[in-house]
């Protein structure tokens, strides 16, 4: 049976330079980079040059990359950092209601501390309006975060102009890039962003590191673990060796190779956007029309319920998500396709895939095979679909799938 | 993360459909949840002679759905009522926990549809 994997949104597979890359600092470089001997010496030139990459990759100057554990711990660093070092300022935090739970349950924790917490509201695309922002603006606020593109639809949100408002009432922004990093450019000056997020494994780097960009002269402090004085007092612990490298492997790779990624992967999305709109009735693609991610197509079926979908196209190895990983295992449905303005019932019948390098055409155009019948059968078991053909008269030779 | 009956029973749900001259049918859940079962009965003598059912849910909801048919098929309303979703669950070999309370309203949707069924007879 064919396998396609379209969850690059969740994780993405490796890339065997950047394994290649990782390998000598698993094996022979294995010095602890705080160590003064030439063990350490060697692997923390390693590990600054591997800085001096991903800077180059966001337009970012090395001391102004920290590394951690990946997009959770960074996106918690960035909020606690502005929020306790910024208290005698104000105590008033921006989101939007359609981040990620690494920002959105970090900045809810700060409100339950005594932080005041505006939830911004988004379009029917998932869009944050700058104007709502401006709005939200007052004498207290010490940061705004908000997402560079959403997980889970891929709408790309206005963060430049809403680090222009920001910046001209004197308040920071942080921005999760997770998902944008290495589908659209991205340059920390342009966006004009204090702090930034960055996740390895989203682009092909190896899992449990990250990045937090924080711009010089940015008023923050490290507030969630006590330790020692790595990364310049900023994250305790000793380093991610082999995936600080590798992270900075991917960044070089990624950033090489965007624009024809780019185009590659607009492409694809395009066809199956068309194939899938063109070929199922009763479905809504979610996210912005234009405004988004190259790579990500969101759906929600009508009368039929995203778990399902995933275990029957599993069933005909298809891999793809429902709503974000992180809750595709919560019985309710997604904050963020909720937010949109959807239904509960429409909100439990999405439908994320997200697409890869590796992916080709055959991928889609087997999906686009796969699919109908998948809705069709699920369809005809749900109560709450109508005009579908007699089940007996479609399951007779058919089952699950085509 | 689910049992090989609970993917069997989702693969190949047995009893899916509807009964057109079903004397009894009873519906549970809610779409905010994420599921909802449906149960056609069609009862003879104080026995389930036929049943399907229709589920918008989850795999555990399709596989619970599944399964409450066929445990149903042929025993007496009485016996039907005994039915509990934690006897359907355990037919199907166990359900993920996170998945009980929202995905194991099979036996509720049973119940409902017999509980119709008896009002019906009842006012007949």
């Amino acid at each position: 049976m064919r396998r396609v994997y379209f969850d690059h949104s969740a994780t993405t597979p490796i890339d065997t330079a950047v394994v290649d890359a990782m390998t000598p600092y698993l094996t022979e470089y294995f010095g602890n980079p705080s160590s003064f001997h030439s063990y350490g010496r060697e692997v923390r030139k390693a590990v600054e040059a591997a800085r001096e990459k991903v800077a180059l990759a966001i337009g970012a100057d090395p001391k102004e990359i920290t590394f951690t554990s990946g997009g959770t711990e960074s996106d918690n660093m960035a909020i606690h950092g502005v929020a306790y070092m910024n208290k005698n300022k104000g105590n008033h935090i921006i989101t939007s209601a359609v981040e990620h739970h690494a920002v959105l349950n970090t900045v809810k924790a700060l409100g339950k501390e005594g932080f005041d917490i505006t939830i911004l509201p988004v379009d029917k695309y998932g869009m944050v309006n700058p104007d709502d922002v401006a709005a939200a603006i007052t004498d207290k606020t010490i940061l705004i975060t908000i997402m560079h593109a959403n997980n889970e639809i891929g709408t790309i949100q206005p963060v430049k102009e809403i680090a222009a408002i920001a910046k001209a009432r004197g308040v920071y922004v942080h921005t999760d890039a997770v998902q944008s990093f290495g589908k659209i450019p991205l340059n920390v000056d342009d966006l004009g962003v204090n702090l930034l997020t960055l996740s390895a494994h989203k682009f092909y780097g190896p899992k449990g590191v990250g990045v937090l960009y924080i711009r010089k002269g940015t008023r923050w402090k490290q507030t969630l673990m006590h330790g020692g004085s790595q990364e310049r007092l900023r994250r305790t612990g000793t380093e991610n060796v082999p995936g600080i490298i590798g992270l900075a492997k991917a960044a070089e790779i990624v950033s090489a190779n965007l624009q024809k990624e780019q185009d590659y992967l607009t492409k694809l999305r395009d066809k199956l956007i068309k194939g899938v709109m063109d070929n199922i009735d009763k479905v809504i693609l979610t996210g912005h029309p234009t405004q988004r991610l190259c790579n990500l197509a969101s759906f929600c079926f009508e009368y039929i319920e995203g778990e399902s979908q995933l275990l029957s196209l599993d069933m005909k190895g298809i891999a793809a998500s429902s709503g974000s990983a992180c809750t595709s295992g919560s019985l309710e449905p997604s904050h963020v396709l909720m937010a949109l303005g959807l239904t509960h019932e429409i909100a439990h019948g999405s439908l994320r895939l997200s697409l890869g390098k590796d992916n080709t055409e055959e991928d889609v155009d087997y999906f686009l095979e796969v699919l109908p019948a998948v809705v069709q059968r699920l369809r005809m078991m749900s109560p709450l679909a109508e005009d579908v053909p007699e089940m007996e008269e479609f399951m007779e030779g058919v089952r699950c799938g085509v | 993360m689910y049992s090989e009956k609970v993917m069997d029973h989702f693969e190949n749900p047995r009893n899916v459909g509807e009964i057109e001259n079903a004397n009894g049918i009873g519906q549970v859940g809610n779409p905010s949840c994420g599921d909802i079962m449906k149960i056609y009965l069609v009862v003879e003598d104080n026995i389930i002679k036929d049943i399907k059912f229709k589920t918008f849910g989850c795999g555990a909801a399709v596989a619970t759905s599944s399964m409450v048919t066929e445990l149903a098929k042929g025993k007496t309303l009485e016996e039907a009522l005994e039915l509990s979703n934690a006897a359907v669950a355990q037919a199907l070999d166990g359900l993920p926990p996170k998945k009980m309370h929202c995905s194991n309203l099979a036996a509720d949707a049973l119940h409902a549809a017999i509980k119709d069924y008896q009002e019906k007879h009842k006012s007949a």
